[in-house]
């Protein structure tokens, strides 16, 4: 089987500040994969690279996503082949309704993959019944791109995003932060909802909780720009205990905010 | 005397992210699509500005004497005025001499009876510009568009004339209104802006060719939204035309101009008059997109574009709302605005003002209160780009008597790149305590964050800096007829084509 993203020793960084440091990892198909790690570690860095934001060098390595080298494509063209991130701190676009962005963005991404545009009435009926089904409602769909926006209100914005465009592969960085435990489980049905053999996932987050409602298939453990460890779900529960006191050298705080010398 | 009056200018330049820097590429002309030419014969009088042309242009009207005196006047007023230079703008100094006054296409000689028998070719171009000149059967629930189309010097044709004919309203070009309806034409010509307001007013008052007349008489609502299309076609010449809108009691209009032009080295200047006159209880919606060729992306050629728009709410409770879509031009000088005579009259400014590459825009309102319970409301939304300059410049202005006056001012500046300059130019003047003025100020500038986030939802980035800059306009666009919304929209996106990489 190949896989559907593979990292191989990849180092990036800003300018004169090397972030990733000869990081490695394979996503298959149908897997849901895990990054914890301390703050500061890379972990939105390797969302940002990924996803070709700009102002990040690479430095060495290589990425594969489905077989293309993602670093000689445009952001747009990655998200027209499929690579969703949903944003730890997601942006505000003042004028314009989340459903115009919505519309926006489906379109851009179906004329990507030579598809015509969804027509008016199909997409109303389609953002409906998604907004609809991560417990928002209508109203939300009306109002200005995650302006007022609340921090968890953003959040389930970008799983509603998830679900209109159907990625390949989807990134969620700290996704799970901000939510009250009754969003918790709606993002995470959303999530579910989406998960497929064909479909990828690498869900960044720093608490145990959310891996109880979305079951990782992998949890890496990632401090100073690798993955110094891979493990099953077990892992994830280790860390809670634990912290990243083993990993980081005893100077980050551990997970679940426990001092790392206790 | 006193007189509290307050200058703000606060100058903002932007300071965008490394990155978007290095992405601003420049815009060349191709982008612009209406820059083609139109070949037919043409008829046009040497250059220069004297008395003679002014008769020339009067005896090819045919006008009455005392419009030709009326010119005259203004002409001599004009030779002792001085170019303002004051406005935030930069050009090179006009020779008045080195331009055409008039120029007209020979086939309009004759003067066709119809749209029938006019020239395909001029026809022709108006269809390529996306105008409708014929009079189609319209699809279910589009409402109709009556459009006037002026081709440099003359008026080519009028739309569903005979159909506003039966609810009294008449529009036609301003050469007909003065050979059909030479008293309204008198009574109101020079009535809201004087021929000597300012230099351009001058010139244009001595050499106006043509433009389009509208009369609303009392009690009708306007049954389809009226439209004129300027199109400066000739090199080397001037246009100058007079537009004039008189709605009479407790009627409504509402009017739109389009204007665009061929793209060409040469600047070319472009002087227009606007008078509106609402008498009571009449509303004027008037909307502007305006597109005359802004020039390349080193500057050279484009439009001159100096215009002068009032309108006059002369009777109590008259309304008066200026939209306006500013996209074109090397260089814009135009401020549309609203004398409050009327008790309990309104007047309203809209404003989405775009520059790019080398443009200059010089660009606000004036919203004078002269009755009691008037109120006005400015909403400009200016957008800078490339390494264009531009300035909003609003005055309002409360007179003693005028009790109770309101106004409410926003004002907001989006900077994309770090080349561009804005700047906010607000006059406030309140010789009445019981006024209540607002005035709200931003300055924001597209991120490379914002930017980032739409890019990875699938938009590239010329279609994010649409997306972002129509949400920013948003407000205002909203208040232009449903008709020309989306071609407005589209507008936006197209002349900010290459601002980012
Ligand atoms: N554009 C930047 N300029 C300066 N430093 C940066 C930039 N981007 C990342 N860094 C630095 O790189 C390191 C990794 O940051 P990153 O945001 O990837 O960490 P993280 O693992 O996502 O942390 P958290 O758990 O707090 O979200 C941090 O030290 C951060 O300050
Ligand atoms: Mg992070």
């Amino acid at each position: 089987m190949s896989a559907l993203l593979e990292i191989k020793q990849l180092h990036a960084g800003i300018p004169d500040k090397p972030i990733l440091n000869g990081l490695s990892l394979s996503i298959n198909p149908g897997e849901v994969h895990a990054i914890m790690g301390p703050n500061g570690s890379g972990k939105s860095t390797l969302s940002y690279v990924l996803s070709g934001k700009s102002g990040y060098e690479i430095n060495g390595g290589s990425m594969l996503f489905d077989g293309q080298e993602l670093a000689e494509m445009t952001p747009e063209a990655r998200a027209i082949a499929g690579l969703f991130l949903a944003f730890q701190y997601p942006l505000e676009i003042p004028g314009v309704t989340n459903m115009t962005f919505l519309k926006t963005s489906l379109n851009a991404i179906r004329r990507g993959r030579g598809e015509d545009e969804m027509d008016a009435a199909s997409f109303l009926r389609l953002a409906r019944a998604k907004s609809k089904a991560l417990g928002m409602d209508d109203d939300m769909l009306r109002r200005q791109l995650n302006v007022g926006f609340s921090g968890g209100e953003k959040k389930r914005n970008e799983i509603l995003q998830m679900a209109m465009l159907e990625p390949k592969l989807a990134i969620l960085d700290e996704t799970d932060s901000g939510l009250d435990i009754d969003a918790l489980k709606t993002v995470a049905e959303g999530v579910n909802a989406l998960r497929s053999p064909e479909r990828g996932m690498l869900v960044i987050t720093h608490y145990q909780r959310l891996l109880d409602f979305i079951k990782p298939d992998v949890v890496h453990v990632m401090a100073k720009g690798q993955i110094v460890k891979s493990g099953g779900p077990e892992l994830a529960l280790e860390l809670e205990k634990s912290g990243y006191a083993e990993y980081s050298g005893g100077t980050e705080a551990p997970a679940g905010g426990r001092e790392a010398h206790a | 005397m006193s007189e509290a009056k307050a200058i703000i200018e606060s100058e903002a330049k932007a300071s965008i992210d490394k990155d978007t820097v290095e992405q601003v590429a420049q815009f060349g002309g191709e982008h612009y699509k209406y820059g083609f030419t139109t070949d037919v014969d043409m008829d046009r009088v040497e250059n220069g500005l004297s008395e003679d042309i002014i008769r020339f242009i009067s005896a090819k009207k045919d006008e009455p004497q005392w419009l030709l005196d009326w010119r005259l006047d203004a002409y001599e007023r004009w030779l002792t005025m001085e170019e303002p230079e004051w406005a935030h703008v930069d050009y090179p100094k006009i020779d008045y001499q080195d331009l055409c006054y008039y120029a007209a296409p020979k086939s309009m000689e004759d003067g066709p009876k119809s749209l029938d028998e006019v020239d395909p070719e001029l026809l022709k171009t108006y269809e390529k510009l996306g105008i409708p000149l014929i009079e189609q059967e319209m699809l279910a629930g589009v409402r109709k568009v009556a459009v006037d189309a002026v081709f440099d010097s003359v008026s080519v044709g009028t739309t569903f004339r005979d159909e506003l004919a039966k609810e009294g309203v008449i529009f036609c070009s301003f050469s007909e209104a003065v050979k059909e309806h030479p008293d309204l034409v008198q009574k109101y010509l020079g009535s809201v802006v004087p021929k000597s307001d300012n230099y351009f007013t001058a010139l244009n008052s001595a050499v106006f060719s043509d433009g389009s007349f509208v009369y609303i008489p009392p009690g009708v609502r306007c049954p389809m939204e009226l439209s004129t299309y300027f199109r400066i076609n000739e090199a080397n010449t001037g246009q100058f035309e007079r537009t004039l809108v008189i709605a009479d009691k407790g009627s409504y209009v509402s009017y739109l101009e389009g204007c665009t032009a061929p793209m060409r080295d040469e600047n070319q200047l472009h002087a227009a008059v606007v008078e509106l006159v609402a008498l009571e209880d009449a509303e004027i919606k008037y909307s502007t997109v305006q597109n005359w060729y802004p020039g390349d992306a080193d500057g050279k050629g484009g439009i001159y574009n100096f215009v002068t728009k009032r309108g006059d709410c002369r009777e109590d409770r008259a309304r008066i709302s200026w939209t306006q879509v500013e996209t074109g031009s090397a260089v814009t000088w135009k401020y549309p605005s609203c004398i409050l005579r009327g008790d309990g009259s309104s007047g309203e400014f809209y404003s989405i003002a775009i520059s790019n590459n080398l443009q200059q825009v010089d660009s606000g309102t004036k919203m004078i209160h002269l009755g009691k319970n008037t109120s006005s409301k400015i909403i400009s939304k200016g957008i800078s780009a490339g390494r264009s300059s531009n300035c909003y410049r609003g005055q309002v202005s409360v007179h003693p008597k005028a009790a109770d006056a309101r106004n409410f001012t926003q004002c907001d500046s989006l900077l994309i790149g770090d080349k561009c300059a804005a700047h906010t130019v607000p006059y406030i003047e309140a010789k009445n305590l019981s006024a209540v003025l607002e005035h709200e100020a931003t300055t924001s500038k597209i991120s490379d964050d914002q930017l980032f986030f739409c890019q990875q939802r699938g938009l590239d980035a010329e279609e994010a800096v649409a997306l972002i800059v129509n949400g920013f306009c948003r407000d205002v666009l909203q208040n232009l007829p449903m008709e020309f919304a989306v071609e407005a929209q589209k507008l936006v996106g197209i002349s900010l084509e290459g601002s980012v990489g």
